[in-house]
Order: structure tokens, then sequence, then C-alpha cells
């Protein structure tokens, strides 16, 4: 066999591998979207249907109410929610982060490896296994089922994770240029806008999506930490389409497209930073 | 325009001191190179004449004003940084600018700047790259241009030779040495390679471990060590220290051998002294390969351990009382390893250290 198939034939079983691979991972989700727009009847047929005989809004109609036999989901309350919690929480964590992370990659001060330490050792605790110490800490508070309560707890999840990426994409960037910066004019405040925040930016966005995806689909604690449409996110929300003896998949399915698509929306715009920043390179200049 | 005064300046980390108390006056447009081995504390003082260090005693001025508290910003200073410190994601036209740009010249002001800049530097052809577009050379010149765009009072460069290849270092050196010709403007300049400081300044400070050891023109710490970590580190070869003592009026060395002390230092020396007798390569030749008209000679046989042709003259390696010394040959001829020569030693040209405290012996 000649070296040139050898290589064409591999790289043509490395492509079928990977095919395959997104292939199994795609297919629950898949089978969500196409399960959004098809009657419960037919999600539930067997041996299932695969190609959609019928496609449907009316599992839309129903979670929004425009259907008249069935109990009206409060979908924008949730989305609200989610949206206010989220985007709040993914901000202070970012702004933390950056503070953080500039001063860990920046400045010497006391037990700084022992603070970056602790850090990521909170990383390691899982979520869950704070819910009970968090659940009477906030019901002591009175923050259960505000929206402030899940706010906080996602922030504290997330800040870790924003300083450690963020300090990582400060440190690359080489100290002089600061410092050049300042010779040429800037404070050191200007000197962090002008130059190494527009260097970092690609790092702070993939920060900012990584933070913000985490609130958006945690489910575990704000499943504890919420009650009413007060505060309840869309993950949350999909619980209500449960009752006692049935589920019902065709709505479940429906709101579970509410929530991935601005995800999927986010990921697409900033793509293009993802990029960047794991392909980073050319700061060295 | 200004020149730059420092008085008694210290540097402290906690409690480890790493610069301690030095004085230096440097002149209005003068080209003064800070040199020294690695950790002596050059760049420290560079940056605390920039801003960027603290200055925890003493006192900095640039022209008459204390800057001891001003941020560099407010310094007027630019400097040039070893990595060049080019601001990535601008094009070269606006790190050049950008200085201005912050400082808020009109547009009009700026462009004329900048080409005025690029013009002397020669990097119009380049003003719409990236730096990530620009060779090694090319990004020196840029650094260089961003400096004096804004016409400041100082230049401060550091190390800003010590990225780029051999070649392009010495064709970089003979840029700046222009540069300051026709910007004329007062430049200090921080460096570990002593052909650098040599060629470049109007006047070389030597320092280690935070002092400073010796101030002077290249002639001056060239021709006139005040001690023997001058003389080692300045001219290459380093200049040949061999350790003797004085016996009988003469220079001994361990194996007995002497010289004689050069007559003007006879006066300097007492019966007895341990010193290091100091030589440079250039003042040991063989007989009719010299080139000084030397006044005082004084002969002596060595054998050659190693010859190493550098074309218009030879570094012969040998070794006097135990240790390896260089002399040249120049007008070479070839000379076979283990071959003994007759050697003549300038003795005008040759130094005397005290060996307890390194000093030079100098006649008062």
């Amino acid at each position: 066999m000649s070296r040139a198939l050898k290589k064409r034939l591999r790289a043509t079983g490395l492509w079928l591998t990977t095919f395959l691979l997104m292939v199994i991972i795609s297919v629950p989700g898949l089978w969500v979207v196409l399960s959004a727009f098809r009657p419960n009847r037919e999600i539930l047929a067997r041996p299932p249907i695969w190609i959609p005989e019928q496609v449907t809004l009316n599992n839309f109609a129903k979670i929004f109410g425009f259907d008249e036999g069935q109990v009206a989901i409060p979908v924008l309350s949730y989305f609200i929610n989610s949206l206010v919690i989220a985007l709040t929480s993914t901000v202070i964590a970012l702004v933390i982060g950056m503070a953080g992370g500039y001063a860990f990659a920046r400045f010497r001060f006391r037990f700084k490896n022992a603070w970056f330490l602790g850090l990521m050792l909170f990383r390691t605790v899982p979520g869950i296994a704070l819910s009970l110490p968090v659940f009477m800490l906030w019901s002591r508070l009175g923050i259960i089922d505000t929206k402030l309560g899940l706010i906080i707890v996602y922030v504290s999840l997330n800040v870790p994770f924003t300083i450690w990426l963020i300090d990582g994409f400060f440190r690359q960037i080489p100290a002089s240029l600061s410092e050049a910066a300042q010779v040429d004019g800037c404070t050191r405040w200007q000197a962090f806008w002008r130059i190494e925040f527009p260097l970092a930016r690609s790092g702070i966005a993939a920060a900012g999506v990584f933070a913000f995806l985490t609130s958006w689909n945690e489910y575990a604690l704000a499943s504890q930490l919420t009650r009413s449409t007060d505060s309840k996110t869309l993950p949350v929300g999909l619980m209500d389409f449960t009752s006692q003896f049935t589920i019902d998949w065709a709505g479940m399915s429906a709101m579970a497209v509410i929530i991935i698509v601005p995800a999927l929306i986010l990921t697409f715009i900033v793509q293009k930073h993802l990029i960047a920043g794991l392909t980073f390179g050319g700061v060295k200049g | 325009m200004a020149g730059i005064t420092i008085d008694n300046v210290t540097k402290a980390y906690g409690k480890l001191e790493v610069v301690h108390g030095i004085d230096l006056d440097i002149a209005h447009n003068e080209f003064v190179v800070l040199v020294g081995p690695s950790g002596c504390g050059k760049s420290t003082t560079l940056r605390m004449i920039a801003g960027l260090e603290e200055i925890t005693g003493g006192e900095v001025r640039i022209g008459d004003r204390l800057v001891n508290d001003l941020p560099p910003r407010k310094r007027n200073i630019s400097m040039v940084f070893q990595n060049y410190a080019l601001y990535p994601h601008m094009n070269v036209r606006d790190n050049l600018g950008f200085g201005l740009k912050i400082a808020g010249q009109s547009a009009a002001r700026i462009a004329e700047r900048v080409d005025e800049a690029a013009d002397i530097l020669g990097l119009s052809e380049l003003l719409d790259r990236i730096p990530a577009e620009l060779s090694g050379g090319q990004r020196q010149r840029v650094a260089m241009g961003r400096a004096i765009v804004r016409h400041p009072d100082a230049f401060l460069f550091d190390e800003p030779l010590s990225n780029l290849d051999a070649k392009l270092r010495v064709q970089m050196r003979t840029e700046i040495k222009k540069l300051h010709s026709k910007v004329a403007t007062t430049i200090v300049y921080v460096t570990h390679d002593q052909v650098e400081a040599m060629t470049l300044a109007d006047r070389i400070v030597i320092m280690r471990d935070g002092y400073i050891e010796q101030i002077g023109t290249p002639m001056e710490v060239f021709n006139h060590p005040v001690n023997t970590f001058v003389a080692s580190f300045i001219g290459s070869p380093p200049m040949n220290l061999i350790p003797a003592d004085i016996a009988s009026g003469a220079v001994r060395f361990a194996d007995g051998t002497s010289v004689p002390v050069p007559s003007r230092l006879v006066d300097c020396v007492t019966e007895g002294q341990e010193v290091v007798f100091g030589i440079r390569a250039d003042d040991i030749t063989p007989i009719g390969h010299g080139i000084h008209e030397a006044r005082e000679i004084t002969e002596i046989e060595l054998e050659v351990d190693l010859a190493e042709l550098l074309g218009a003259e030879t570094l012969i390696y040998s070794r006097l009382a135990g240790q390896e010394v260089q002399c040249k040959m120049f007008d070479p001829r070839d000379t076979r390893n283990g071959e003994r020569l007759t050697f003549r030693l300038s003795l005008d040209r040759a130094h005397i250290f005290d060996a307890q405290s390194t000093k030079t012996v100098r006649p008062r």
C-alpha cells in the first residue's frame, strides 16, 4: 500500500470516527427538537417514528396558553427569570473575574498561591453538596425564592472559574505592554482598558460564555432555592410538565427548545472570539 | 530636553536592598550606558528613572523637576523595552501615534509627527502592518519610532538589542548611534554587553551588585579601570589578572618569575604587598608582532598552548605562573602548539591592583 493511500485512509477513518461520535452526541438533542414539533402520540409510538409524519406548532401554542384544553405554563416569567439571573450573575462573575484574574497575573501579594489554590479547591466541591447548607442559610436570610438568592449562588460558582481563565489570558500578555503604555502617557487604568483588555478580550468572552451557560442550564440548586414564578428558571420550569401520573413529553420538549435556542445563539455570536481565545497568539510581538 | 540627576538612590524589595545609594549626573544630550552583569541593578535603576519602580530612598531629577513621586506618564520620557512591547492589536501607524493620541493631539499633528518619525527610521513602507508581520529589526525600529515621536526629555533603552541576532545587533547599534546624532536627546541605555557600551556611550557606568564601580568615558574605563572587576569586565578578551607580590622592587608571581614594577608605579607599592598584576592581551606580544610603540618593555618567554587566528591578529593562550594568560600576535605567522616564544610586555600599559581591596594602584 502506498504511503499516500495509507495517509488518506487514516484521514478518512478519523473523519468517520468523529462523525459517528458527533452523531451519538447529537441524537438526544435532535430527538428533543423533533419531539418539540410533533404530537405526543407520535413521540410515544412503538417502534419509534424517526422521520416526523406530522409537524405541528401545537406544543408551543399549548405552553403559551393558546390552547384551551391546557393550563398555561408561565414560560415568559421563567424565561425572564432565567435571563435576568444568568445575565446578572455572568456580568458580576466577569467583573470579579477580571479584577481577580488581573491581580493574580500582575501583582505580588501575601498568600497569593494559597488564595489561588483555595479558589481552585472550591471548584472541586460539587454544587449540590452545598444545597442543604445554602438552603438553610438562605431561608434565614429570607432570600429563598428570590432572583438575588440564585444570582449569589451562581456568582460564587462561576467566580473561581472566571478568575482562573482570565488570569491565564492576562499572564500571556507581557507586563511591558502596560508599562510601555504608561510611559506613553496612560494612567494604569487607561493602559488596562486600551491595551490589556482588548488583548484579553477573547479570553474574557470565553469565560463569559461558560459562566452564562452554567447559570442558564443549572437545575439542581435552582430547584431547591426557587418556589414560584418570582424566581423559577427555565430548567426548573421543565418539571411543571410532570404530574402525578403523566409526563407531557411534547410540552417538555418544546420548552427544552426554548431553553436551547438562546444558548445556541449566544455561542454562535461569540464563536469567533472563542476560537481566537483558543488559538491565542501574536501577543508576543 | 534635560539632564538627569540621580542622588543617593536606593531600591529595596522588603528588607532586600538591591541598589545601594547610587549617584549619577547625566548631562543634557549625553549618551550614558549602564553596564554590568545580570542582577547588578542596572535595569532597576533605569526603571526607577522611568517611574516603573518605586524609589525607596534618594532623589531622581529630570531637568529641574524632582520626579520621585510622579507616575511614568508625567515624566516626559520614553522607553524602548527589551521585547519591544509593541501593541500587537494596532498597526505600526497607531503604535507610533498612541502616545500622542493619549495626549489629546489633533489627528493632523499626530500624522505629521508619525510621518516624521517613520521617515527618520525608514518605516514609511510599514505603517499599515501589524507587529506580528514585522521582522525583529523592523520591530526594533518601530519601538524606537514610538520613543521619538513624542519628543521626550530623555530616551531610556532597556537592553534593546539582546533579542536580535549578532549581525542585526551590530547594524541596529549603528542606527541607535545615528539616531542620537539626528535627534539630540539625553539617552540612558542599559546593556550587559560591554561592546555595546564601549561603542555607544559618551560615558559608561559600570555597576555590580547594586553599586556603581566606575563612571567614565569608554577610553577612561578601558585604559584606567579602577579595580579588577572593571578591568575584567571591560575589553575583549578580558584583561589578564595574575596574583603576585612585590619582592625586591619587582612583581613576583607564584612560580618565582618576576617582572619589574612599571616605573610610574614604583612609588605606589610597598615591599611585600600582595597585588594583582593586570595586563591586556594587546600588550603581551611576541617580538616583532607588537603594535604599540611601548616605552617600557620587559621580555618573558611563554609557551603557546593554543592559537586562534582572528584574521589580522592571532590570540595566543599561554600560561604564566600556572594561570592562563591571553596574548596577541599582530601581523601573525603560523605557530605550533607547544612552541616557546619570547614575548614583550608593555609595562607602561600594565596595571597593578591591591590584592586585598582589588583597587588599582595609582600615582597620586
